[in-house]
């Protein structure tokens, strides 16, 4: 299937978003935010109800952004959704800020502070038995990485949620294959990973995470589910700019004037 | 204490409807009513609890009052990470409750003995700390707890309490309570060791000391205006809990006596478990004589204390 032309449009500028504002605050994790941006592409402008007229409405779908270290693609999705201004964006890692590193709940548009990994789910799963509580018909959709997957309390929330039969709970999975300090394979290895998720009881989807059609199919053809869904998402870390793609160190460096005017040269 | 505890809140959650209870597979005939009249509201979350206070902070996100239980040193030390950072950082109106507080599992161990429970929930910015001390009060902190806005860890003895309060006394979050009037010497004590710091007041009578009583069952806030007006008025503060001597009640009163400039000479003392493991296993009662908690070793040592 041939990626919609808007999506298409919309990641390259989001991409653009984060290189600059990731430069200008000399900032990290370029690698990790440029990995999920087709999929927050497809969650805010495909998938979830949000928008800026039912932000405060307690029946509201809500986003958990697991993975707190990849907020400056949040960042720059929420902008381009017109829930944060130029003004916020250029904030991004100012002292005095609530643009952090990580999200804060500080900020309108964002419900979970997060940062430290494996929180977002167990967050998540009260969010989703919370609204089933209240015969809410909103959604929750979660956003954690693949390491997460090391924390025993990602595994605590997986059984809770498969027990209780969450099934509306969205879990994706960017599962770029690289942690910290290596391959996923190397530090801990996952797999069988969609199988793991299945014995607990989940609904298990595998995707390109690249795809933001691909993506916005999945979820259609997945909503209406006895038990949660995760949607395993395969993709790569610093996808759209050659010289980030698989790279460690982009994990970590910070793009200089150099690496700036490369990249967006590349992300046009 | 314990049954009061549960007693109230079964009550509560007819009234109100957010309030909705969370276990870590734990409080065996303790909530057989909750569970009988509020089922749908009723979690029983496994041996879990991480991840409890993480769907804790998410179903306060959707407007409930979840009160999650667990024995003391398990609700607060199995996830303390998720404590801090998804309840306290967002505020979440979260309610912790830790049973078994000190020594009440005696025989069980290290493990089960909640001695460092206080000292890390204080350090907590958001965090409210109560530690009734009889069933009466328990039941007046249940009822306070799910008024007040914002994460509270309450802090139970187990069960059978003596019974300290009439029916009429009054609970209010933040205030010490001043159970009697004395002279020269006060102690402050917190949770299930106000009674023996009563016996111990009565057994100095004998020896002509009169002893201030205070029970201060809000850690955190403390009463520092309670505190500074003893200061004002006694030479001797003593204080009083079941829990490590360090970071506990003893520690929040010698900080605020330590800030303040008095002008005067002042004996300060902290009862309470030393900075260790217990290593040889005994029951509360028998723990409590070897850690001088008793009102016959309190008092002795305070008439030493007074008398050097």
């Amino acid at each position: 299937m041939k990626t919609d032309e808007k999506y298409i449009k919309l990641a390259k500028e989001v991409r653009r978003k984060i290189v600059k504002i990731s430069h200008t605050a000399n900032v990290g994790h370029v690698g990790s935010a440029f990995s999920i941006v087709e999929i927050l592409v497809a969650l805010y402008f495909g998938i979830m109800k949000i928008d800026k007229k039912t932000i405060k409405d307690e029946k509201r779908d809500r986003f958990v952004l697991s993975k707190g270290h990849a907020a400056p693609a949040l960042y720059a999705v929420l902008h381009e959704k017109g829930l944060l201004t130029e003004k916020n964006l250029a904030d991004y890692c100012c002292d005095n800020s609530i643009f952090e590193e990580h999200p804060k709940h500080h900020v309108e548009a964002i419900e979970v502070s997060t940062g430290s990994l494996g929180h977002g789910l167990s967050i998540g799963a009260g969010l989703a038995m919370g609204g089933k509580l209240k015969k809410h018909k909103s959604n929750i959709f979660v956003l954690m990485s693949d390491a997460e997957c090391d924390e025993g309390e990602v595994w605590e929330a997986a059984l809770f949620a498969g027990h209780h039969k969450l099934n509306n709970l969205f879990l994706y999975l960017d599962y770029n294959k690289v942690q910290a300090l290596g391959t996923t394979e190397d530090v801990l290895n996952l797999e069988p990973l969609a199988q793991k998720w299945q014995a607990f009881g989940w609904n298990t989807v595998e995707v390109d995470g690249h795809d933001t059609d691909a993506i916005i199919l999945a979820w259609m053809n997945n909503n209406a589910n006895i038990c949660p869904t995760i949607f395993i998402c395969h993709t790569i870390r610093g996808k759209g700019v050659s010289f980030m793609e698989h790279v460690i160190d982009w994990h970590y460096k910070n793009p200089d004037e150099e690496d700036l005017e490369k990249a967006l040269k590349e992300v046009k | 204490m314990r049954n009061a505890f549960s007693k109230t809140l079964t009550r509560l959650a007819k009234q109100n409807k957010n309030l909705i209870l969370l276990t870590g597979d734990l409080g065996y005939t303790v909530f057989e009513d909750f569970l009988k009249t509020h089922p749908h509201r009723f979690i029983n979350m496994g041996v879990a609890e991480a991840n409890m206070m993480g769907v804790a902070c998410g179903l306060s996100m959707q407007g409930f009052i979840p009160v999650v239980y667990s024995i003391a040193t398990f609700a607060t030390m199995r996830g303390f990470e998720q404590i801090r950072t998804d309840i306290c950082v967002h505020n979440a109106n979260v309610k912790i409750v830790g049973t078994g507080g000190g020594l009440s599992y005696g025989h069980a161990g290290s493990t089960h003995h909640a001695l460092e429970d206080i000292a890390i929930m204080r350090c907590l910015p958001n965090m409210t700390i109560i530690c009734p001390s009889d069933p009466v009060q328990a039941e007046m902190v249940t009822e306070q707890m799910i008024i007040h806005k914002g994460p509270v860890y309450l802090r139970l003895g187990k069960r059978g309490e003596p019974v300290i309060y009439k029916k009429t006394s009054k609970f209010k979050i933040g205030k010490g309570i001043v159970l009697r009037n004395g002279k020269k010497a006060a102690i402050i004590a917190t949770g299930n060791l106000v009674h023996n710091a009563l016996l111990s007041s009565t057994k100095l009578e004998g020896y002509g000391i009169n002893l201030t009583v205070i029970d201060m069952p809000t850690v955190k806030p403390l009463d520092k205006k309670l505190v500074l007006q003893l200061v004002q008025r006694h030479e001797f503060i003593f204080t009083l809990e079941e829990h490590s001597i360090i970071g506990g009640l003893g520690s929040a009163v010698a900080e605020v006596i330590a800030e303040n400039p008095i002008k005067k000479i002042l004996y300060f003392h902290r009862f309470g478990i030393p900075d260790i493991f217990i290593a040889k296993a005994g029951s509360q009662e028998f723990l409590r004589k070897k850690y001088n908690l008793t009102p016959e070793k309190i008092s002795r040592n305070i008439i030493k204390l007074i008398n050097v």
